[in-house]
């Protein structure tokens, strides 16, 4: 597997320690480096040909900013530019100008198209809407079941007629009773279907011209491949369709499709669905995408959220700590409060760049309830042991592993882990660089 | 299934096969010959790193051979391919025992349509048939399995929706005991491989399964969307790590998608692909025959 883009960069130019313009010859290595990124990230073979093209001609003869470094200049120009061919703004649900505005999710099957009805109608009702849905899948078994089964959740109605096997039919029926029960915003969820199936594509046309939606979303997995350009290009010929609804962004796809699919049809992506919790659509960000695509991480998000929730006393006071070879267990304790409460767990997980070589991040494989275990194996101890570790011996770690309802093996695990960060600490502070330490949002982040 | 995926893949033609050919017929073996092989290549999702590899043993065969004819490479380049997907598929089903096949992958792969499908094959070929619906997470999957098991005589053992599906599969096999089946196939809810709780309920449900049964008659069948991109090979490869998996079946080669991520995929995992989705009707599954896929991509 490939490491990750920013070492690699960094790789390239730990070699060149000169500053100023940046050459041809240079730009070109760090074009290609991104040029693999990208295509490991599934964005389509030609957007990432021509996207290059024009990040080279920007990135040629460049002044190196002094507070860059040329890596991250580079990296500056590709961010800008891959934030740019994604919109720039961030994606909006938009209204009709008269009530009620129609939206019709189409797709390929398995996209999510079901689940984003139901999520869509939650959203909506978040803004304060009345939405309805109206499940217009007639051909997937039990598709009506689902829609029912999701609208009873979030008490949104839902019109289904068993008996018709005509789509129009359905949804012209579907937004007649959509309007007398007073709903604003009405939600068509349409059966799964290939973008080369002509009848099928057929059926939706007519849905189109029968009540002319005030949008029609393409929902698209974000896992999909080179073959997304294709499929939304199928889309667009046929119906025009207005967005992007991106789903699954809760795995470890980098959701390059997105990308090739704005820059192919130039429709944007204005919502992602980000875990399968039903309050889990939310804006599209470009800039995020961007972090992601490129394997960054979504790192400025959080540091954001760092900077929002960490008390900058404490932060220095426990710099200050580390830099005597003072800190305990209990700091450990009360980093790991802080990074929960940075948000939930999985968030803050998503949000951290992938260690070079793996499709791990440092957390990987640590979950919420692994903190809390950690948790209370440190609070099963005394001050004196939280203070000096080394005091833990047998008959301790045993009351504690029976104190805080673990193992001695987990117990031994952590007091391990504790004693290396300390080693990884001490090495920081030799190093004397306030700012190295600073610059990682938790000095434990290895644990 | 030839003609089938002939039919596919007809649409694409100007795209990757047109580019193939032309390629092909092409007379020169300079660096642009294979650069544009391996972007071709890259263009049906197989990747940066198999494509690599390939077009690198490529070269050096090329060299070794002394071929320089674009046709023959065209064969030895279909040859290559082939080897690598070739794997036995065979015996994934004991005759004469009660199996037990655990479809298992993310979500929107068609893990239930597929299970309909084997459904199908199996009593055309006068096995009995149970279906544990433990898909107990989705809206309506439980109803969706319902719906096939109706369709096609089968027994659906289920509980509510929201309950443990270890419970179900064992449910399911004293079921399957008591009614003298065959095999089980075993639904399960779609989740991500990253998502550490749930890949820990598919081990626990294997657990249980192969508790109940010899352990040999458990196995696990990864279900992989045909568009899945690059992110395709961190599922098969968490996928595996969590559960060891028997056999992967392909699904949704009708659409444009080429399914080249497979290739990626056995380049490091050797997994046998045991069979390609190419339809929603029950009957539209086809065994995987490695000569027909790579000859469907250069066609």
């Amino acid at each position: 597997m490939f490491e990750s883009l920013s070492t690699k960069l960094q790789n390239i130019f730990s070699k060149l320690k000169t500053y100023g313009r940046l050459n041809e010859k240079q730009v070109e290595e760090v074009l290609r480096e991104i040029k693999l990124a990208l295509l490991e990230a599934d964005v389509n073979f030609k957007v990432v040909k021509s996207f290059i093209a024009k990040v080279k001609e920007r990135a040629v003869g460049v002044e190196v900013m002094k507070s860059l470094t040329p890596a991250q200049q580079i990296i500056k120009i590709v961010n800008e530019e891959l934030i740019d061919l994604m919109g720039g703004a961030p994606g909006k649900i938009t209204f009709a100008p008269k009530s009620p505005t129609i939206y019709m999710l189409v797709g390929l099957q398995g996209s999510g198209k079901t689940t984003s009805a139901a999520k869509l109608a939650n959203y909506l009702k978040t803004m304060g809407k009345k939405p309805f849905l109206i499940a217009a899948d007639i051909y997937r078994p039990a598709a009506i079941d689902q829609l029912e089964s999701l609208g009873k959740e979030l008490s949104v109605s839902v019109y289904s007629d068993r008996k018709s096997n005509k789509c129009e039919e359905i949804v012209r029926s579907g937004i007649k009773q959509g309007i007398a029960k007073g709903s604003d915003t009405i939600i068509i969820d349409t059966a799964g279907r290939l973008h080369i199936d002509d009848e099928m594509m057929d059926e939706l046309e007519n849905v189109k011209r029968a009540v002319r939606p005030h949008q029609i979303l393409l929902v698209v997995d974000a896992m999909t491949g080179q073959d997304a350009v294709n499929i939304a290009v199928s889309f667009r010929d046929k119906l025009d369709f207005d967005g992007l609804i991106l789903t699954k962004l809760d795995g470890d796809a980098r959701g390059g499709a997105a990308l090739s699919i704005r820059a192919v049809t130039g429709k944007s992506i204005k919502l992602v669905s980000l875990s399968e919790k039903i309050d889990s659509l939310q804006i599209f960000y470009p800039e995020r995408m961007a972090s992601r695509i490129l394997g960054m991480g979504d790192v400025l998000t959080l540091i954001e959220k760092a900077e929002a929730t960490i008390n900058k006393e404490e932060a220095a006071s426990l710099m200050e700590r580390i830099q005597k070879q003072e800190f305990t267990l209990n700091d450990f304790l009360a980093q790991m409060q802080q990074i929960k409460s940075m948000g939930s767990f999985d968030q803050v997980l998503g949000m951290l760049p992938k260690l070079p070589g793996s499709s791990k991040n440092a957390f990987s494989g640590v979950d919420e309830e692994r903190i809390k275990r950690v948790e209370a194996i440190i609070k099963s101890m005394t001050q004196e042991e939280r203070k000096d570790p080394k005091t833990m011996n047998g008959n301790r770690r045993l009351r504690v592993a029976k104190g805080s309802g673990t193992t001695t093996s987990e117990v031994n695990r952590l007091l391990k882990q504790f004693s290396e960060t300390k080693k990884m600490m001490k090495q920081f502070s030799n190093l004397g660089s306030r700012a190295k330490i600073s610059r990682k949002i938790s000095p434990f982040f290895n644990f | 299934m030839i003609n089938r995926l002939k039919d596919g893949l007809k649409k694409s033609r100007e795209g990757f096969l047109g580019q193939f050919t032309g390629l092909f017929r092409g007379s020169l073996l300079d660096e642009d010959f294979w650069e544009s092989m391996e972007e071709i290549l890259i263009q049906a999702d197989v990747g940066i790193c198999a494509t690599t590899k390939i077009s690198n043993e490529l070269r050096g065969l090329a060299k070794k051979l002394n071929i320089k004819d674009p046709e023959e490479l065209k064969e030895l380049f279909k040859k290559e391919i082939v080897k690598l997907l070739t794997i036995n598929n065979d015996n994934l089903v004991d005759g004469g025992y009660l199996n037990l096949l655990l479809f298992v992958g993310v979500n929107g792969v068609g893990k239930t349509t597929t299970i309909a499908k084997m459904a199908h094959k199996f009593i055309n070929s006068g096995e009995k048939v149970i279906f544990a619906a433990a898909d107990t997470f989705r809206a309506a999957a439980i109803e969706q399995l319902q719906e096939w098991g109706s369709r096609l005589g089968v027994d659906v053992i289920k509980h509510q929706r929201g309950g443990d599906p270890a419970a179900v599969v064992f449910d399911a096999i004293n079921a399957a005991n008591t009614r003298k089946a065959d095999i089980i196939l075993v639904d399960t809810a779609g989740r991500l491989h990253t998502n550490v709780n749930l890949m820990e309920e598919l081990k626990k449900i294997k657990r249980v399964a192969k508790n109940e049964l010899s352990k040999g008659l458990v196995k696990t069948v990864l279900v992989m969307d045909a568009t899945t991109g690059q992110n395709g090979i961190l599922q098969a490869k968490l996928f595996n790590e969590a559960l060891n998996l028997d056999a992967i079946i392909l699904t949704k080669l009708d659409g444009t998608a080429k399914g080249g991520i497979v290739i990626a995929i056995e380049e490091e995992l050797k997994i046998p692909i045991w069979f390609v989705g190419v339809g929603e009707k029950p009957d539209d599954l086809q065994n995987f025959d490695p000569q027909v896929f790579v000859e469907a991509l250069f066609e």
